[in-house]
């Protein structure tokens, strides 16, 4: 089922919701590979792409999908590629690579039953760690979590500003409930819609591909315009020549991970819900938040003045935040659909206060009821 | 043709052969020699001086009518290093 | 005065201000780079427009000194980054440049499709029958029996037929030649950046540090010497008889020149007919 453009409301699943926010945002190149529960994206793009003149190929492998999406950043496309779990850890050298070139890109991992091949077709939210730290090296990149198809829609939009930002790869961390529930989407009116773009340099002469200006961020330019650049994984210079030295390594890599933690509050968004008198912050993100905003609901009926803190972006983490409401609450419920993983993090800035895991493998929604076990738990 | 019968058209002028001026970059030679043992002419030979990296750059040694640099630019093409160019020698 | 020309030529297509390069002496890189950059002068293209791709390997530290957009990106991975480049801008001439061990190892899943695809991008692979870079590991196109590091009592691998495989896979212009060929090679550089399609050029090099020393070429020059005793020229030979017999027969030329659509005329053609005209 397609987005009727001249209506602005629709009835869609999260999956297909996600891919006309990225065509609203000016997506115009998809690189992808099929994988449970993330083929439908692939599949819109495909019928979509012909439709506005933008390009989709279905590549021989998840690697080749986000080699292909990074080359095509270059000639100026906003691109993307979407997968689950097992692709995801196959893109993950890629993601290194985004981040060192500094190429925007979104990649969108519809998260299943894991570890391995897991659950293919049921959700979970276990590869939340794994955005972060996949790959290897030190560095930062920004992820988001949306909730339900509507968000999906403005979430994909979202993704690419934050990507043509920073210059950065952008996460969307979705799970195979939201991403195959259908329900109400409206489509903002184009006025409604911010869309960023890379900031192109406008010096051929003097330019120096890896320089940044104040916030960190280097003017991109764009391949075939003259600019003779040359771009390399290896840890590098401004001229962005190969620089073997502790001093480069730490200038410049420090600069990537800077680009986002000093820019950390711009970038994080929360939702709370009931938290000013809280005693119980339930802190949770896509599909589970629904439920845990349910659950805190039905445990202020029971008279525990429990809150939600939604996460909307996972990474950054809004650790700020978080020890602020530590200083107010009792104790957190991390309610996520895996074996702990924001947990640590809330942990982190718990200041001491106890913190419970709702946890859920996977495999099904984690239910209000469950949450609200915790939640008296943690009282 | 024999070397005597092509001697003899040099000396009455009735053939002319290009020539080929030599320019070696000595501080980029690596000494790998590919150019003294490819050169058609057989006019470059290993020196015995130096480079600051302690390679022995090539030297044109020519021996005029025959042995001489002809032009053929084959040096300058397989020098790995840059280390060596030619140019058509103007006429005196 | 001669010098200022010659670096004058080469500072149009080299970033000569990050010379000496990195590649030892004897080896034939700086002799496969030069033959790239004498093509792309002889073809007029505007040098503005080629992208040179390439991946890890000391063939991918080429991408670094050529004085164009130049990526150098991951191992193995340089085939699909050139694919999403030329895609997302036809008008792009996209140049991969890399190793054996890069396209054919890691990378030979790519190569393939690509092949297939007939994606419309020039793949120039610097055979030097090991992986040089990290000190002469066995390769796919290491010959059978010989000694590296990974093979020390003999490589019990056979090796890959590049030129068949390159065909098979449905590449429309493939040729092998020796650096020690340089007119021939220039030449068909320059004939493959006039053609469309997936287009493969093998060239063999000497890697003397690291794979001639181990086998009885202890220097660059002995390679060469061994290149033009056992290379054959066959114009359009059949690729199945193309493998490299070492220190036997080496068959070098051209060995397909075709014409196919490639996928970007395809893709066109696609979204005209689902749309009536690309738009940007």
């Amino acid at each position: 089922m397609s987005v009727q453009a001249n209506q602005s409301i629709s009835y869609v699943s999260g999956n297909i919701a996600l891919v006309e926010g990225a065509i609203k945002a000016g997506c115009r190149f998809y690189a992808g590979y099929p994988i449970t529960p993330s083929t439908e994206i692939a599949e819109a793009f495909a019928r979509r792409m012909p439709q506005i003149g933008g390009i989709f190929i279905q590549m021989e492998d998840e690697i080749g999908s986000i080699a292909a999406v990074l080359g095509a950043s270059w000639t100026g496309a906003k691109s993307m590629t979407a997968t689950s779990g097992p692709g995801f850890s196959l893109m993950m050298e890629h993601v290194g690579l985004a981040v060192m070139l500094e190429t925007p890109c979104v990649i969108v991992d519809v998260q299943r039953g894991g570890p391995s091949t897991g659950l293919p077709t049921l959700p979970a939210q276990s590869d939340v760690m794994q955005a972060k730290w996949g790959s290897h090296g030190s560095y930062e990149i920004i992820a988001i979590s949306p909730n339900s198809p509507n968000e999906a829609f403005l979430h994909s939009i979202k993704a690419f500003n934050l990507s043509e930002q920073y210059r950065v790869p952008v996460i969307i961390l979705m799970d195979e409930s939201v991403a195959h529930m259908y329900e109400k989407v409206r489509i903002p009116r184009d006025d409604e819609i911010t869309v960023m773009n890379r900031r192109i340099p406008l010096d051929k002469e003097h330019y120096l591909p890896f320089k940044p200006d104040e916030n960190l961020v280097p003017p991109m330019a764009i391949a075939g315009m003259g600019f003779r650049f040359h771009v390399t994984g290896l840890t590098h210079d401004e001229r962005g020549y190969p620089a073997a030295t502790r001093e480069a390594q730490d200038k410049f890599v420090k600069r990537l991970a800077d680009k986002i933690r000093k820019n950390a509050e711009k970038v994080w968004e929360v939702e709370q819900f009931c938290i000013d008198d809280a005693e119980v912050a339930v802190v949770s993100f896509g599909i589970t938040s629904r439920s845990s905003l349910r659950a805190i609901r039905m445990a202020r009926e029971e008279g525990i003045k429990a809150g939600l803190i939604r996460l909307v972006t996972i990474w950054p983490f809004p650790d700020k935040i978080m020890r602020d409401v530590a200083k107010k609450v009792k104790g957190f419920v991390v309610a996520e659909m895996n074996y702990g993983q924001i947990f640590y993090e809330v942990e982190r800035c718990s200041n001491g206060k106890q913190v419970i895991l709702a946890e859920n493998l996977g495999g099904e929604a984690s239910t209000a009821d469950e949450i609200l076990g915790k939640i008296r738990e943690a009282k | 043709m024999s070397e005597k019968k092509l001697q003899k058209l040099l000396e009455e002028k009735a053939l002319k052969i290009p020539r080929g001026e030599v320019m070696i970059f000595e501080e980029r030679c690596k000494g790998c020699n590919f150019c003294i043992e490819f050169c058609p002419k057989k006019v470059l030979v290993q020196s015995g001086k130096y480079n600051s990296t302690g390679y022995h750059p090539p030297m044109l040694v020519e021996e005029e009518p025959l042995k001489v640099c002809i032009n053929c630019g084959f040096c300058m093409l397989i020098c790995p290093e840059f280390a060596i160019c030619v140019k058509p020698r103007e006429n005196k | 005065m001669l010098e200022q020309e010659y670096d004058a030529f080469l500072g149009k297509y080299f970033r000569i201000e990050r010379f000496p390069h990195i590649w030892c002496p004897g080896c034939g890189l700086g002799t496969a780079t030069q033959a790239l950059i004498r093509a792309i002068d002889k073809s007029g293209i505007d040098p503005n427009t080629i992208m040179i791709v390439s991946g890890i390997g000391c063939t991918g530290r080429a991408a670094g000194y050529l004085n164009f957009d130049s990526f150098h990106v991951l191992h193995g991975r340089a085939i699909p980054f050139a694919v999403g480049l030329k895609l997302a801008n036809p008008k792009l001439n996209v140049i991969v440049f890399s190793g054996d061990g890069d396209l054919f190892a890691i990378g030979g899943n790519h190569f393939i499709h690509a092949a297939r695809r007939n994606n419309d991008i020039l793949v120039i692979c610097v055979n030097n029958f090991n992986y040089g870079m990290t000190g002469g590991q066995l390769g796919p196109t290491s010959p059978l029996d010989s000694s590296t590091t990974t093979s020390p009592y003999g490589n019990i691998e056979p090796s890959f037929n590049l030129p068949w495989l390159a065909a098979s896979s449905g590449a429309t212009y493939v040729a092998r030649w020796t650096v020690l060929h340089m007119r021939q090679l220039i030449n068909t550089i320059l004939e493959a950046l006039q053609r469309k399609g997936f287009r493969f050029i093998e060239i063999l090099a000497p890697c003397p540090v690291n794979f001639g020393r181990r086998n009885d070429l202890p220097e660059g020059i002995d390679e060469l010497k061994m290149y033009q005793k056992y290379s054959t020229v066959v114009n359009f030979a059949d690729p199945r008889i193309a493998e490299i017999k070492w220190e036997s027969e080496i068959i070098v030329g051209k060995f397909v020149d075709a014409e196919k659509p490639t996928y970007e005329e395809r893709m066109t053609n696609l979204i005209e007919k689902v749309k009536g005209g690309r738009s940007g």
